[in-house]
């Protein structure tokens, strides 16, 4: 009859397991902290990731997609451990190790752990559906409460996005619109309501996000962007920006400022059934200037209040810029940067174009020519 | 013939049309024939021996300007875009 003691004896026979020094020594490898979830909420390794002994099998494939990165596996006294690396190397895992003396010896050591930030039960439950995500998981959506996005404009792509980054747990919202609700953005406007007429945006748009989770801040600036307050704002901190403004000279601006603080724009743009998406972040990619260099004519440029527009359209575009926003914030997927994304609401087509930085890009290019905010409001249509 | 895309700001000027026909083997020659086709067209996207700063042209997907400019070649089978930029989020 075999007990759990020779089984254990016996699967140390059929792994590795080294000691906490030769682990730290091999190159590029994968830690992975195999314990319960109230163990490891009571401190684990950098840069380790938890997966549970009960679904490694299930995950470890996410997470280590590479079947020959080392892999060190490791528990409270490398015993769940040597059992979890047995059954690795069964997946075709050809370099596990089971970190000899566990947790436990790691911390009597005195060698570097970490007291892990978790989610209050609440947050649990509310943000299930991402927490089952493995390239989201517990550690992206505390990045998603971290997170700071400016939204320019709480109109036709500022509303879904509000609602979306507001439901996604995006911890801070910024809003810069000095408009007024009126009946004509009801057809699209979807976080201003009847109940809002009349009143600014920035406040019907933040009653509708506290409303829907009052884990979002929201930060809202009554103000028409312009040279001279865009620096007072970007300078609150934002980790991004999304562009839904309804005119040329907020575009040239909101550009021009983002590659200069470093920051990131999802943009987003709408015409009757037409709309186009793309990332725009510095140093990797291009500006909105490498595409456009300067506005066109007046009367080539005319505004949603001119043209009209389909109302769900800027719901597609504005939750397209949304899904990039939040990628972004995860640091997961690939994001449109360098591609711009059109979309034909009439034929329900997609297409793609490349988009590539300009070395003679007179904003991001190698020798800029300008270097100081221009107000295009004097000669540029709205 | 190569299948030239109009935007929705420059559809007037094609008759409402969301796609014309041009012929040319390069750039230069298919905007020229999309000029006398259509001129009033022809005139917002090209002149003076130039593609207009404020629009862009892709030749399957490629920017024209990142490739051989007007010297681009074109294929029969290609799809030819014209982007002029669009400001609308709509307040």
């Amino acid at each position: 009859m075999t007990t759990y003691r020779d089984l254990l004896a016996q699967t140390k026979t059929e792994i590795s397991e080294l000691d906490a020094r030769d682990a730290q020594e091999l190159g590029g490898a994968a830690w992975i902290d195999v314990r319960e979830l109230d163990e490891w909420q009571e401190g684990h390794l950098p840069g380790a990731v938890h997966i549970p002994r009960g679904f490694l099998e299930s995950r470890i494939e996410a997470a280590v997609p590479d079947k020959e990165q080392p892999v060190v596996l490791y528990c409270a006294s490398a015993a769940r451990s040597a059992f979890a690396a047995k059954s690795l190397q069964g997946l075709g895992y050809e370099n596990v190790h089971s970190l000899a003396g566990g947790f436990t010896d790691w911390k009597r050591n005195g060698l570097e752990i970490v007291m892990p930030r978790t989610l209050s039960p609440e947050k649990r439950t509310r943000y299930s559906r991402h927490l089952l995500i493995p390239e989201i998981g517990e550690e992206g959506q505390l990045k998603l409460l971290d997170s700071r996005v400016l939204l320019i404009g709480a109109g036709g792509l500022g509303s879904p996005a509000a609602l979306y980054l507001a439901a996604a747990g995006v911890g801070t919202l910024g809003i810069i619109d000095a408009d007024i609700v009126d009946e004509t953005n009801l057809q699209r406007q979807i976080v201003h309501s009847l109940d809002t007429l009349g009143t600014p945006k920035v406040d019907s748009a933040k009653r509708t996000i506290n409303a829907l989770n009052p884990d979002v801040e929201v930060i809202g600036y009554r103000e028409r962007l312009t040279s001279e307050n865009i620096d007072r704002i970007l300078d609150d901190g934002w980790d991004m920006i999304l562009d839904g403004a309804d005119n040329f000279p907020t575009r040239y601006l909101v550009n021009d400022a983002s590659v200069w603080h470093d920051i990131p724009v999802v943009h987003g743009s709408i015409y009757r059934f037409e709309g186009q998406v793309t990332v725009f972040k510095p140093k990797d990619g291009p500006c909105y200037r490498c595409l456009f260099p300067e506005p066109p004519p007046p009367e080539l440029a005319p505004s949603c209040s001119e043209g009209g527009v389909l109302g769900v359209l800027p719901g597609i575009v504005g939750t397209l810029q949304t899904n990039e926003a939040i990628k972004l914030a995860a640091g997961i997927g690939e994001p449109l940067v360098g591609r711009l994304l059109l979309f034909d609401a009439l034929s329900t087509e997609f297409n793609e174009v490349r988009i590539e930085r300009n070395p003679q890009c007179p904003v991001c290019g190698d020798h800029p020519t300008i270097t100081s905010y221009i107000d295009y409001v004097e000669f540029c249509a709205r | 013939m190569s299948v030239v895309r109009i935007p929705p700001v420059l559809r007037s000027e094609a008759g409402g049309e969301r796609e014309v026909e041009a012929a040319g083997a390069n750039v230069r020659e298919l905007l020229e024939d999309l000029s006398a086709r259509i001129p009033a067209l022809g005139a917002r996207v090209y002149g003076e021996g130039e593609i207009h700063s404020f629009v862009n042209v892709y030749v399957d997907g490629e920017d024209v300007r990142t490739r051989d400019g007007l010297d681009t070649p074109v294929r029969e089978s290609s799809t030819v875009i014209l982007l002029p930029a669009m400001a609308g989020g709509c307040r």
